[in-house]
C-alpha cells in the first residue's frame, strides 16, 4: 500500500503530544487563504511512498517518541483523501504500540456509504483527531477556503458521537477569523461536543507566503499581520483554550 | 590510589561516613559514601543576595571596561605568573565570600611564558602592551620555552603540515590545558597530607633509574614543591589550608584556590574544574544540618563561587582567537550522572550550580555541562531543559556510554573529553582536516590552495568523473601518511610540553599511575562523507586549472546528504570515523598514550574552511565546515530528530574523545506551552541518548535575536550560544564567526 506523500517532518511538537513524527499528505480540497503549505494541494504532485518504508524510517524515531509520549501525525495536505492508506499506516503503528493522530479540516468528510465504512474502521486505529475549525460561519467559511463547512461540521459532530478524543483547532487570522461574535459561535459548536480535550489558538503566520510566490501564486492575505499575543489571549479566552 | 597512610579520623571530618577514604586518597569513595540524592524540584532554589548582586554589577561594569578597551582590561607585563607571583586581589574583600583572582586586579591578565616567549610577546603587542625587558631577554637567552623545543624538533614535513592547514591549532604554541586536577582532594584532605602522600610516591620510586623513573621522579619532586606553594597562596589570602576544611565555606575556598593555582601557572587552552558541585554538597548538607548555614547563605556561596570561574582570563594572541573565538577558558563543570550502582548523583547543589544562570544572567563560564541520562530524576531533567530554554548556556553528554569506560566520577575537559579525575590525564592534540585530506588524494598530494606538493608517493586522479573506488583508495594512503605524521607531530609537542611547561600542581592533584590519552581531532567530517556520497551516488565532474590541478566540481543529480539519517552517506560518514581512528592507533605514542579521537571543532571549523579549496561535495572555496560532527547547515532537510540520528551514529568506541554536535531550535518549535516545551527538550535529550549519541550543545532562540544582537551589541551583553563543544558569549564572536553561527540549521518546523 502506497501513499501520496508531500514531505516528513522528524521532530514535531506542536501537532498533538509529545514528539511527533509527522507525515504530510499530498494533496487537498481547500484553498485556504492562509495555507502553508499550498505546495500540497495538487493532488498528482507529491511522491509515493509505501506504509512499510515509512514504519521502517518511523521506528528510528521510537526512543524519542516514547520519552515524550509522542507518535506519528498525518497531517496535510488533506489525510482524509487517503482514507486506505491511512488504515494501512495506523494498523502497523498500532502493531508496535505508536500513538496516531489525524491533523484534518474534515474537507473531504462525506456520509456516503463507501466513506464511512473505511472512516469506521481508520477511527479504530487512530488515538486523537486535530480538527480544524477554519471558520464557523459558513459564507465566511466559503470566502476563506473556498468551501462550505457543512461537511467539516458533520465531521466534528461524528467523532463526538464516536467518541473519538479531539483537539478543536483555529487559526486566527485577525480581520479574517477574529470575530467576535464568530468566535462566540464557535465556542457554542465546540461546547455542544463531548470528545474535546484541548482548544488551541492558532496565531496566523507569514512562514508559508514564499511558497505561494515560488508557485506563482497571488497571496491573498498579503498585508495582513500576525495576531498580537493580546489578541491572541482574547480569542482563547472566548474560545476556552488552553 | 594504592597506598595507604595510617592517619587518625580527622575533626573536620566529624559526622562524615567512613571509608576507604579516610586512609586512602579516594575522593569517590567519600562522595559515594556521604552524598544525599535529591529527587524534588526547584523550589528550593533562593534569589540573588543583594551582595551577589553588587558584586556582579561591578563585574559586568569591569566587563564592559573590557570591551570598550579592545578586549582586554588590563595585562601584566611585568611579572611572570607563578602560584605566588602576586599579592591578594579583590572585587570587594568585605562581601565576597570566595576570594582570589589570577592577578593581583580582576580582569588583569597574567603573564605566562613557559609555553612560548614569543606568543607572550605577541599576546601583549596585539593589545599594545609591551613585553618587559628583562623577562623577554630570560625567556630568549637563559630559559628556553615549550614553543621553542617544540620548532627544534619538528621535521620539515611537519612544518609544512602545518603551514598548509592540514593539521591545525596544534598546542605548539600556547599551553595543552585538558588536565583537570582533582582539586577536591585540597578540601578533603588539606595540603599537608597530600604532600604526605606524594613524598611516599617519590620514595617508593628507587632502583634502577630508566629515562621513565627519572622523570618521574623529577616531576612528583615538583609537584611536592607546588603544593607547598599552593599553601603560600593560601596564606597570601589569610588561610591556611595545610588541614582539611572544616565547613563549607572552606571547602568553596580551599577547592577555588586549588584550581587559582593550577591558572595561575598554565594557561592551557581549556582549564576545567571536573565535577565539584556534589562533592561540595556533602559540606553544605552537614552545614544547614548543624544550623550554620542557611538556604540563601548556601546560594550566595555558590554563586560567589561561580562568579570566581567567571572571571577567569587569559591572555591570547589574534590567531590563537581565530581559531577558538570569544575568550573561552572552558572552566568545565560537570554536573549529575548517575553512580555505578544505580543511584542519580544528582544533589540539591546541582540544582544550585545551574540556578547561577538565573541568580547572575546567562554565561559562557564556567561549561556548565549535564551529565545526561534517562535516568535522571525527572524533576531535575525538566530543570536543566528549563535553563536550557532561558539561557542556550548548558551542554548535555551521555552519561550511560561514559559509564561504561570512565566510571562514576569522571569530569570532562574543555568540551566533550571525559577523563577519571585525578586518575586520567590527555595530551591534547587539536585536528587533522580530512576533507582537504581528500582533496589530496585527488590531487595527488598536492595542496589545492598552495599549489605545493605535500604528500609524497601518490598519483593525481586524471578522469573526468571521478570513480568512488579509485578515489578511495587515493585517499586510504592520504589518510594514512596524515595518520603517521599527526602522531609523530604530537609526541614532539608533548615531550617538549612536559619539559618545559609541566603541569606542576594540576599533576599534584593526581595519583602517580596515571591513564594518559594521546587525544586526535578531525575535522570536515560532513564535508569528506557528503563529497564521498557525491561520488558514489550522483556523478561528479572535475573542473581544472591549466595546471591539470583539480580545483572545482559539478555534480550531475542528487546524492544522499549526512544528517538525514540516511545510511547510505551516514555509513560513509561511521566507516571514515573507524578508519581514521584505527590508522591513528597503530602509532607508538610518547609515553605510551592510547590513542583517542574527537570529532569536535570548537570555532575553528571557520578557519578550517577558509584553509580547503571546493570540496566534491558542493561546498563553495573557504567556507566553514559544519563544527564537530554536524551536517553541513541546510542539508539536514529531514527535521531536528533525522540529524540527530545521524550524528548518533558516530561510534564513540572509535571516537572516545567525543562526538561533538550543536543543536538550534527556536522555542516554539518545541512545543506551544512551557512545560511541554520542557518536556519535550527532555525527552529529545533522552531518545538521544539511547540512540547512543554522545553530546549535545542546545540552543533555543530565535535566529532574529542573533541579528539583532550582531547589530546592538551593547545591548546582549551576556546573550550566550552553544557552538561546537562549549558556550561563548556571542558578541565576542568575529563577525565571520557571528554569520557561521546565523547559518546554521535552525529547527523551525511549527
Amino acid at each position: 500500500m502506497e501513499g501520496r506523500i508531500h514531505s516528513v517532518e522528524t521532530s514535531g511538537m506542536v501537532d498533538g503530544p509529545g514528539i511527533r513524527y509527522v507525515i504530510f499528505t499530498q494533496g487537498c480540497l481547500l484553498r485556504c487563504q492562509y495555507c502553508h503549505n499550498p505546495d500540497s494541494w495538487d493532488r498528482d504532485g507529491g511522491e509515493m511512498r509505501s506504509v512499510s518504508s515509512l514504519v521502517e524510517d518511523i521506528k528510528k524515531y521510537l526512543p524519542y517518541m516514547k520519552h515524550s509520549n509522542g507518535g506519528v501525525t498525518v497531517s496535510g495536505g488533506e489525510p482524509l483523501l487517503q482514507l486506505d492508506f491511512l488504515i494501512e499506516l495506523f494498523k502497523e503503528c498500532k502493531k508496535i504500540g505508536i500513538h496516531t493522530t489525524i491533523d484534518s479540516s474534515g474537507g473531504c468528510y462525506s456520509t456516503g456509504a463507501d466513506f464511512q465504512i473505511k472512516f469506521k474502521e481508520l477511527l479504530t486505529y487512530t488515538d486523537l483527531f486535530l480538527v480544524d475549525v477554519k471558520h464557523i460561519d459558513d459564507s465566511k467559511h466559503r470566502k476563506l477556503t473556498g468551501v462550505s463547512n457543512k461537511h467539516i461540521l458533520e465531521f466534528a459532530k461524528k467523532l463526538s458521537e464516536e467518541k473519538v478524543p479531539v483537539w478543536i483547532r483555529h487559526v486566527l487570522v485577525p480581520g479574517v477569523s477574529d470575530n467576535e461574535e464568530d468566535l462566540a459561535n464557535l465556542s457554542s459548536f465546540i461546547s455542544t461536543l463531548s470528545n474535546v480535550n484541548k482548544v488551541e489558538v492558532l496565531p496566523y503566520h507569514k512562514m508559508g507566503v514564499y511558497k505561494w510566490k515560488e508557485l506563482g501564486l497571488t497571496y491573498p492575505l498579503e498585508g495582513v499581520e500576525s495576531p498580537t499575543e493580546q489578541e491572541v489571549n482574547r480569542a482563547k479566552t472566548l474560545l476556552n483554550a488552553k | 590510589m594504592g597506598k595507604t597512610m595510617e592517619k587518625v579520623s580527622h575533626p573536620a571530618w566529624m559526622n562524615f561516613n567512613s571509608g576507604h577514604w579516610e586512609k586512602n586518597i579516594d575522593v569517590r569513595d567519600f562522595i559515594q559514601k556521604n552524598y544525599t540524592l535529591y529527587t524534588g524540584d526547584e523550589s528550593f532554589l533562593e534569589d540573588a543576595t543583594e551582595a551577589t548582586d553588587q558584586l556582579w554589577e561591578q563585574v559586568m561594569q569591569l566587563t564592559k571596561e573590557e570591551r570598550e578597551n579592545g578586549g582586554v582590561y588590563d595585562l601584566d607585563t611585568e611579572i611572570v605568573s607563578t602560584i605566588t607571583s602576586h599579592k591578594a586581589g579583590y572585587l570587594n574583600q568585605s562581601t565576597e565570600k570566595i576570594v582570589g583572582v589570577q592577578t593581583d586586579v580582576p580582569f588583569k591578565r597574567s603573564m605566562q611564558p613557559y609555553g612560548g616567549i614569543r606568543m607572550a610577546k605577541a599576546a601583549l603587542e596585539s593589545y599594545g602592551y609591551e613585553l618587559n625587558e628583562e623577562v623577554e631577554r630570560i625567556f630568549t637567552d637563559y630559559r628556553k620555552t615549550h614553543n621553542q623545543g617544540v620548532f627544534d624538533a619538528y621535521t620539515p614535513e611537519m612544518k609544512l603540515a602545518r603551514k598548509v592547514g592540514i593539521i591545525t591549532g596544534l598546542p605548539d604554541a600556547y599551553g595543552r590545558g585538558r588536565i583537570i586536577g582533582d582539586y577536591r582532594r585540597v578540601a578533603l584532605y588539606g595540603v599537608n597530607f597530600l604532600i604526605e602522600g606524594k613524598k611516599e610516591e617519590l620514595n617508593s620510586l628507587s632502583g634502577k633509574m630508566s629515562e621513565e623513573v627519572i622523570r618521574l621522579r623529577e616531576e612528583i619532586a615538583e609537584q611536592i614543591r607546588a603544593l607547598a606553594e599552593l599553601k603560600q597562596l593560601g596564606s597570601i589570602y589569610g588561610f591556611d589550608i595545610s588541614e582539611p576544611a572544616k565547613n563549607a565555606t572552606e571547602a568553596f575556598q580551599w577547592l577555588y584556590f586549588g584550581y587559582l593555582a593550577a591558572i595561575k601557572e598554565q594557561n592551557g587552552a581549556a582549564m576545567s574544574l571536573g565535577r565539584v558541585s556534589t562533592f561540595l554538597d556533602i559540606y553544605i548538607e552537614r552545614d544547614l544540618a548543624n544550623g550554620t548555614l542557611s538556604e540563601q547563605s548556601v546560594q550566595e556561596l555558590v554563586d560567589h563561587f561561580i562568579m570566581k570561574l567567571r572571571l577567569v582570563k587569559f591572555a591570547r594572541t589574534p590567531d590563537y582567537n581565530d581559531l577558538f573565538s570569544g575568550d573561552p577558558t572552558w572552566v568545565t563543570e560537570s554536573i549529575g550522572g548517575v553512580g555505578v550502582d544505580g543511584r542519580p548523583l544528582v544533589t540539591k547543589s546541582s540544582f544550585r550550580f545551574l540556578h547561577t544562570l538565573k541568580n547572575l544572567g546567562p554565561a559562557p563560564e564556567p561549561n556548565l555541562t549535564v551529565l545526561w541520562s534517562p535516568s535522571l530524576p525527572e524533576p531535575f531533567k525538566h530543570y536543566c531543559a528549563k535553563m536550557s530554554i532561558d539561557t542556550s548556556s548548558v551542554q548535555y553528554e551521555n552519561d550511560e556510554i561514559m559509564r561504561p569506560e570512565y566510571g562514576d566520577d569522571y569530569g570532562i575537559a574543555c568540551c566533550v573529553s571525559a577523563m577519571e579525575i585525578g586518575k586520567q590525564m590527555q595530551f591534547f592534540g587539536a585536528r587533522a582536516n580530512i576533507a582537504k585530506a581528500l582533496l589530496y588524494a585527488i590531487n595527488g598530494g598536492v595542496d589545492e590552495k598552495m599549489k605545493i606538493d605535500v604528500v609524497p608517493g601518490i598519483e593525481p586522479i586524471t578522469s573526468e568523473y571521478l570513480d568512488y573506488d579509485e578515489v578511495k583508495k587515493n585517499y586510504d594512503v592520504v589518510l594514512d601518511w596524515l595518520a603517521d605524521l599527526y602522531i609523530n607531530t604530537l609526541n614532539i609537542i608533548h615531550f617538549m610540553h612536559d619539559k618545559y611547561s609541566y603541569e606542576r600542581i594540576e599533576m599534584a592533584l593526581h595519583d602517580k599511575e596515571i591513564r594518559r590519552t594521546m587525544a586526535t581531532g578531525i575535522a570536515g567530517l560532513s564535508v569528506a562523507a557528503d563529497s564521498l556520497s557525491a561520488m558514489k551516488h550522483a556523478k561528479v565532474k572535475v573542473i581544472r586549472d591549466e595546471d591539470g590541478l583539480a580545483v572545482d566540481y559539478e555534480i550531475e543529480g542528487d546524492y544522499p546528504q549526512y544528517g538525514n539519517d540516511d545510511d547510505l552517506v551516514d555509513d560513509i560518514a561511521k566507516d571514515l570515523v573507524i578508519k581514521f581512528s584505527k590508522m591513528l592507533k597503530k602509532h607508538e605514542t610518547y609515553r605510551n598514550a592510547e590513542t583517542t579521537m574527537s570529532i569536535l571543532t570548537i570555532t575553528s571549523n571557520v578557519v578550517y574552511g577558509k584553509k580547503t579549496g571546493n570540496t566534491p561535495d558542493g561546498r563553495k572555496d573557504g567556507e566553514p565546515f559544519a563544527p564537530g560532527a554536524n551536517p553541513l547547515h541546510g542539508r539536514d532537510k529531514k527535521g531536528a530528530l533525522a540529524s540527530l540520528n545521524s550524528v548518533a551514529k558516530m561510534p564513540y568506541e572509535h571516537s572516545l574523545d567525543g562526538i561533538s554536535n550543536t543543536f538550534s531550535i527556536v522555542p516554539k518549535a518545541l512545543g506551544k506551552e512551557e512545560d511541554v516545551q520542557k518536556a519535550n527538550l527532555s525527552a529529545i535529550l533522552d531518545g538521544y541518548s539511547e540512540k547512543q549519541g554522545h553530546h549535545l550543545n542546545i540552543n533555543v532562540f530565535n535566529r532574529s535575536t542573533l541579528l539583532d544582537a550582531m547589530e546592538h551589541p551593547e545591548e546582549y551583553p551576556q546573550l550566550t550560544i552553544r557552538v561546537s563543544g562549549y558556550a561563548v558569549n556571542f558578541i565576542k564572536l568575529t563577525r565571520e564567526q557571528q554569520i557561521d553561527v546565523i547559518n546554521r540549521t535552525f529547527h523551525e518546523s511549527m
